[in-house]
């Protein structure tokens, strides 16, 4: 046997019984970052690969959604924060080894090239807007300048949206001292449903026939690759280390292993990937729009469900009889 | 970058808590959270059980993934030595510090919301003094003091005792010491 018993009171809050700083806000700012990454990557890939008749909402007013997104994602992100009027010191200094610097500063650039990508196609987006900024001289010039180099503004937005999808991955594998999220494969598979999340929100939104068609056709794609990636996160926790073999089995017969297979493996993943190849083959159409919803549910719930079993994986485990309630309750008889 | 080390013998110490009492008075630890511990662990199979105290506590390490991940700066290393402490004003509570702990050795001081940890005392240690842990241990098997100079009695007991630290494969080099 081996038993480690923590032999004086220990309850740490947020930290005993097990690590459980992170809960929904950062888990809801994962998934819009990610969003918000795919959103770009696709407004930006209509406009370089020419498909404004193919895919009209995705290459002159998908791009809108990009800043909404990622500002309610980074109001969550505050609302995580324990310290929250020091806000302002991600903005005092770069930490080049800590990936959620990068974070902060990546999310600086993005802003001014997504505004910068709404303006290249808002005349022919949002007409009814864009005729207020045509009336001022410099919202026309703006608006000339943007439209003139849409091709650059796109060229741009694609690898920084890239860096924003990845970045939200990076993030948690870099936590070495989390064994369930020391996969480098998180990057990537968090950019890729991040951009099937994105996709499969054109298909829900978008009128015409044909560019549903086509967006349903690439989330297809994505869910392929993604789960693939999810695949070779498993092989690569269960060929790993000894405390990665045992964070995994919390997926794998432990407490998440449920909500992991079904809502996110069968919900999330399996059951679209059934209703948009019938989609696509034209065997059943009647439940189009169900398949972007669950794909929608299953990004979130990849970032919860790995967000959760994540913190709880931790190089050590301490048995503790302390419990804060009773310190709590021994006030309230002697206040 | 002078190297703080503490050497706790498991062998004398009985797991009385005193270093936690002792830390949360000179310290002004709030209520119901702690910078150190005390942990008993047993192995073997009965009879032949073992078991050995070990008070606990950040581990200064001499890679702290904590300052490394820290995203403001506000994890660092007090004045070149492997002291980790935290700049509240810098500090905005995103906790990623906690997280990056392999011995999960970080809290949160409520209610002001900033990271909060052991310091090895670094007020006392300024002053040649030990930490009160150090101190207030009655069996006094914990010492404390620089690996950097051979003649400390930490690096002395270093090289005449068998010893451990916590996880070494993390990599993070972990300065508590435990002699077997």
């Amino acid at each position: 046997m081996k038993e480690e018993l923590l032999v004086t009171a220990r309850g740490n809050e947020l930290i005993d019984p097990s690590l459980h700083i992170w809960t929904w806000e950062v888990a809801m700012y994962l998934f819009l970052g990610g969003l918000t990454a795919g959103v770009m990557v696709f407004a930006a890939l209509m406009t370089v690969l020419n498909k404004d008749e193919e895919a009209p909402f995705a290459a002159k007013r998908l791009a809108l959604l990009a800043p909404l997104v990622l500002s309610a994602g980074m109001t969550t992100l505050f609302l995580d924060l324990e310290h929250k009027l020091f806000v302002y010191r991600f903005y005092t200094s770069f930490q080049i080894t800590s990936p959620m610097s990068w974070g902060a500063w990546i999310l600086v650039v993005i802003y001014p090239i997504s505004i910068m990508q709404i303006l290249s196609t808002f005349r022919s987006g949002y007409g009814f807007f864009a005729g207020f900024a045509d009336r001022m001289t410099i919202g026309r010039e703006i608006l000339d300048f943007c439209e003139r180099y849409r091709r650059q503004i796109a060229m741009v937005a694609i690898p920084f949206a890239t860096a924003l999808g990845i970045y939200t991955g990076i993030l948690l594998s870099a936590f070495g001292a989390r064994p369930f999220w020391n996969s480098g494969v998180l990057g990537p598979l968090f950019l890729v449903s991040g951009m099937s999340t994105a996709a499969a929100l054109v298909a829900l939104i978008a009128r015409h026939h044909s560019e549903k068609a086509l967006f349903t056709r690439i989330d297809l794609g994505l869910i392929v690759v993604e789960i693939a990636l999810v695949a070779l996160f498993l092989i690569n926790l269960a060929t790993g280390t000894g405390q990665q073999i045992d964070a995994l089995q919390s997926v794998l017969g432990g407490p998440y292993t449920l909500v992991f297979w079904v809502l996110f493996v069968g919900i999330g993943l399996l059951i679209p990937l059934l209703l948009e190849t019938l989609e696509i083959t034209g065997v059943s159409k009647k439940l189009a729009m169900l398949a972007p919803i669950l794909v929608l549910f299953g990004g979130y719930a990849l970032r919860q469900i790995m967000l959760d079993a994540g913190q709880e994986s931790s190089w050590t485990h301490y048995d503790t009889q302390y419990n804060s309630e009773l310190l709590e309750r021994l006030h309230e008889e002697n206040p | 970058m002078t190297r703080f080390a503490m050497v706790i013998d498991t062998r004398t110490c009985i797991g009385c808590g005193d270093c936690v009492v002792a830390c949360k008075t000179e310290n002004n630890v709030p209520e119901g959270l702690n910078r150190d511990w005390v942990v008993e662990a047993t192995s073997g199979t009965y009879p032949d059980l073992k078991t050995e105290f070990r008070s606990e506590r950040c581990n200064h390490c001499s890679n702290p993934t904590c300052v490394t991940l820290c995203p403001t700066g506000a994890s660092h290393l007090w004045k070149d030595t492997n002291i980790v402490l935290v700049e509240p004003e810098k500090c905005t509570g995103c906790k990623a510090c906690i997280a990056a702990c392999p011995y999960d050795a970080r809290l949160v001081m409520h209610p002001d919301g900033y990271i909060d940890k052991c310091t090895f005392c670094h007020h006392r240690v300024e002053k040649g003094m030990d930490p009160a842990c150090v101190s207030s241990c009655p069996t006094r098997c914990m010492h404390f003091g620089s690996l950097d100079d051979p003649s400390s009695e930490v690096s002395k007991l270093l090289k005449t005792r068998e010893y451990k630290v916590l996880s070494p494969e993390t990599g993070n080099e972990p300065n508590v010491y435990y002699l077997l």
